[in-house]
């Protein structure tokens, strides 16, 4: 045998082999193999299947950014009325204004210069000061805002992150898109609307002290105390109607969930129900026992998302910073409950843009009819090019074969996700990769027609086939391209799908076929050629 | 050999003014079907236009007159359910409304399992997309469509000339119009997966009509006796069978698909069928006949004798 054409074929058969290795697992019982190559390999696994082949969710969240400045600007209004309050600087108001800006007003210009000397730590805050010298106008610089913006969105994803690794979700995919937006994909998941729940939930814990001076009525009505807000406490079940329960609390917390050290679910022993009992840090219990003491016999409001779950009376100062959230909990509710308060509030909201969820059965519905139609296709095919090109037919389909085996152990070794229009494109470069085996034996047959001898018909097949062949490859790899940079998930299976199948395409076709008839006309010498 | 079609003499040029009105009347249904996506007149998937799609399978057969009722009664009688062979299975896809998207798909399950207690369901899916998301989507579609017709003209027109590039991406986008047309006419939803199928028939059929102009242009350089209209007929006939046989076996693929594919890939395998049978006639009809018309539009400007241009 020749030698180029001995390096061909062990060329040809070593890629089958490797590639066969990494189909293996998919096929196989095994799971995953390991390495034939370490390092330089990486271990053969069983295939990527996208969402709509495994089910799952495939979630896209916003995050709302501009509520993160305005928390970020309330925080500072909270510190700097109390810097003031500390270096005793008469203050009339200070508020929020707008979604970047803040008005201190004082009650004499004599306050200004030793708010100036506060304000020295706030250098992303730029004064304006009114024609009065009482009135300051604060405002935060646009790169500042797009920093906390952008900083609350990388924390939003990581406490995301947290949450759903706590939720146990086998191989979770989440990461940021563009400026604002998060994707989460939770392949296999089985209960689609618990994640949800979870993912969505801001989780703001606050603890606010009951005004029990204020009057309740009014403050519904709408006039509301200032330093008040009116919140809705869940009402128990068994009570004719299921309305809510209206309370008048004193709008600063006494202390919130970021100073939390652990959150876990507990029998309370004397109602038999599960609760969430809670730890502060040290600060946090320093905070909370001044509280408790200062407090005694009032009652203490523990709000989540706004909305009070419970609000005991204050028996006594607690000095431990341990407290308990109860409020007819389901065990998963209180599960879910401690889940988000250890992975921590969201610093800013997060609404679900789109929200795809496949259940299992229609994937592996899809999964079936996906072999089907690829089976059967391919079976027709292959009988074709047998009946119509005979030995040259039987080539070509052996031709077929090796790329869809060098296809899947890609796919497989890249752990590129296989997504169903992916088997449509697989299914779609059979039909491309006949497309090539066809043009090269029509030349074939033309030539003979011509007269030429066996050998040089197919030398001149495959020269006068060689460009066109690459002309309609580079045209569907272009556009195979463009979707790949444009599509979503499904769309970029099917891009990477087409993309190999057509480049594998112009090695079996143009190699692998060739080094059989090499093969073929240098072992015998061939008058006629069954084509 | 078994051969199909050898040795024809089809004169395509001779029919090139019937094609130019075939297909300027195609591709003329597909600029409507366009304008009609952009007015959102058009069925669009509600990946594009935003909205919540549920699939519902129950244990038994159910009708699909009780479960639009039963959906206008809920105050969603613009839901147009939709039911799968079997019977058993339903589709319920519901327009933008204004809000949040959120908990549309949890209030359709609610609404069938209050109602319809007797016969349970399993959710096999459901998809709440915001307009946000649909917005994007339309534009990353365009984007898509536009920088493949580009790249294309700049190889075809690197690797031929200039006429062929601008031809062979006329027939294309002919091709894309017709099937556009066609799922506007049959009232067929356009999702994310046909546009796809549209790009994946563009390139098909420019393969188609590269093989065309690969011939024509080795005729060109071979035989400089002939006329330009003998040479290209001459050329299509050449690769006539080598056409019949690719788009044959790519249909018996494509057919497989249509049948046996499920449902997910029942309107795409449909576009793809559609655009392979367009795609091969686009080249013959579309493609070939244009550049015949502008080099004897050049000629005759010219008034110079025969200049075969070949590049390769």
């Amino acid at each position: 045998m020749k030698k180029s054409i001995r390096w061909k074929a062990t060329f040809l058969v070593l890629a089958t082999v490797v590639a066969a290795y990494y189909v293996f697992p998919t096929i196989s019982r095994q799971s995953s193999l390991p390495s034939l190559l370490p390092p330089l390999l990486p271990r053969a696994e069983r295939l990527n299947l996208g969402l709509d082949l495994q089910g799952g969710m495939h979630l896209v969240l916003e995050v709302e950014t501009g509520k993160a400045v305005e928390n970020t600007l309330d925080r500072m209004v909270a510190e700097l009325k109390r810097e003031a309050e500390k270096r005793k600087v008469a203050i009339e108001r200070i508020v929020r204004e707008g979604n970047d800006r803040i008005r201190v007003k004082l009650q004499a210009k004599e306050g200004l210069e030793e708010m100036r000397r506060v304000l020295k730590d706030y250098a992303q805050l730029q004064q304006s000061i009114g024609a009065d010298q009482t009135d300051l106008t604060l405002t935060l610089s646009t790169r500042e805002a797009k920093r906390i913006e952008d900083l609350a969105v990388r924390q939003s994803l990581e406490t995301i992150r947290n949450r759903v690794d706590q939720f146990g979700v086998a191989e979770p995919h989440i990461v940021q898109e563009g400026d604002r937006r998060i994707i989460v994909q939770l392949p296999g998941i089985k209960e689609p609307q618990r994640a949800i729940n979870l993912i969505g939930k801001t989780a703001i814990l606050e603890f606010k002290l009951v005004d029990e001076e204020g009057n309740l009525a009014e403050a519904i009505a709408g006039k509301v105390p200032e330093g008040d807000v009116v919140l809705y406490q869940r009402a128990a079940e068994g009570k004719a109607g299921t309305g809510k329960i209206p309370l008048l609390l004193k709008k600063a917390s006494i202390l919130t969930g970021d100073l939390l050290t652990s959150a876990q679910v507990q029998i309370d022993n004397q109602t038999n129900e599960p609760v969430v009992s809670m730890e502060f840090d040290r600060e946090g219990a320093r905070l909370f026992g001044d509280a408790t003491a200062a407090n005694v016999g009032r009652r203490l409001a523990i709000v989540l998302d706004d909305t009070v779950y419970s609000a005991p009376v204050i028996r006594e100062k607690i000095p431990g910073g341990k407290a308990q959230i109860s409020g007819r909990f389901t065990m998963e509710d209180a599960r879910d409950l401690a889940i988000v308060l250890r992975a921590g509030a969201l610093p800013a909201p997060v609404n679900i843009i789109s929200n795809l969820t496949v259940g299992p059965s229609l994937g592996q519905d899809s999964i079936d009819a996906g072999v089907r139609a690829t089976i059967l296709g391919g079976a027709l095919v292959i009988l074709f090019m047998a009946i119509y090109y005979k030995v040259s037919g039987v080539i070509a389909d052996f031709a077929l074969l090796l790329n869809l085996v060098w296809l899947m152990g890609a796919l497989a070794g890249l752990r590129a996700t296989l997504t169903l229009p992916g088997i449509a494109g697989i299914i779609l470069g059979i039909g491309m990769a006949v497309d090539s085996n066809v043009l090269i034996l029509e030349r074939i047959r033309e030539e003979l027609r011509l007269g030429k001898t066996v050998r040089s018909a197919i030398d001149g097949g495959y020269d006068k086939a060689f460009l066109t062949i690459i002309d309609s490859h580079v045209t569907t790899l272009i556009t195979a391209l463009a979707l790949f940079l444009f599509g979503t998930g499904p769309v970029k299976g099917f891009a990477i799908t087409l993309s190999l199948g057509v480049l594998f395409n112009l090695v079996t076709a143009l190699t692998g076929t060739r080094v059989i008839y090499n093969w073929m006309t240098q072992r015998w010498d061939l008058k006629t050629l069954s084509i | 050999m078994i051969e199909i079609l050898s040795k024809t003499k089809i004169d395509f040029i001779g029919w090139r003014r019937t094609a130019f009105a075939v297909s300027a009347l195609i591709s003329l249904v597909g600029v409507l079907s366009i304008i009609q996506i952009a007015r959102g007149a058009a069925n669009l998937g509600i990946d594009f236009a935003g909205g919540t799609s549920v699939q519902l399978k129950f244990q038994r057969p159910i009708d699909l007159g009780q479960v639009r009722a039963l959906l206008a009664e809920n105050g969603l009688k613009d839901s147009d359910p939709q039911q799968f062979a079997g019977g058993d299975r339903i589709m319920v896809r519901l327009k933008r409304v204004e809000g949040s998207q959120a908990g549309m798909a949890q209030r359709v399950q609610e609404i069938f399992s209050k109602e319809m207690a007797g016969n349970p369901f399993v959710v096999e899916g459901t998809n709440e997309v915001g307009p946000a998301i649909g917005k994007d989507l339309q534009r990353a579609a365009l984007w898509a469509i536009t920088i493949s017709l580009i790249g294309i003209i700049v190889y075809i027109a690197w690797r031929f000339e200039f006429k062929f590039g601008v031809a062979a991406a006329l027939a294309t986008f002919h091709d894309v119009l017709a099937v556009m047309g066609l799922f506007y006419v049959l009232n067929k939803e356009f999702t994310l997966l046909i546009v796809t199928a549209l790009l994946t028939l563009a390139g098909y059929s420019l393969t188609d009509t590269v093989v065309v102009f690969d011939r024509i242009r080795e005729n060109l350089r071979g035989r400089r006796r002939d006329s330009l209209a003998d040479v290209i007929n001459q050329s299509i006939n050449e690769v006539l069978s080598r056409t019949v046989v690719t788009s044959l076996t790519v249909l018996l693929v494509l057919i497989a698909l249509y049948f046996l594919g499920g449902e997910v890939l029942h309107d795409f395998s449909l576009a793809l069928i559609a655009g392979v049978c367009i795609g091969t006639y686009s080249s013959w009809f579309v493609a070939s006949p244009i550049v015949y018309e502008w080099r004897m539009w050049e000629r005759a400007k010219v008034k110079t004798p025969v200049k075969v241009k070949a590049k390769g």
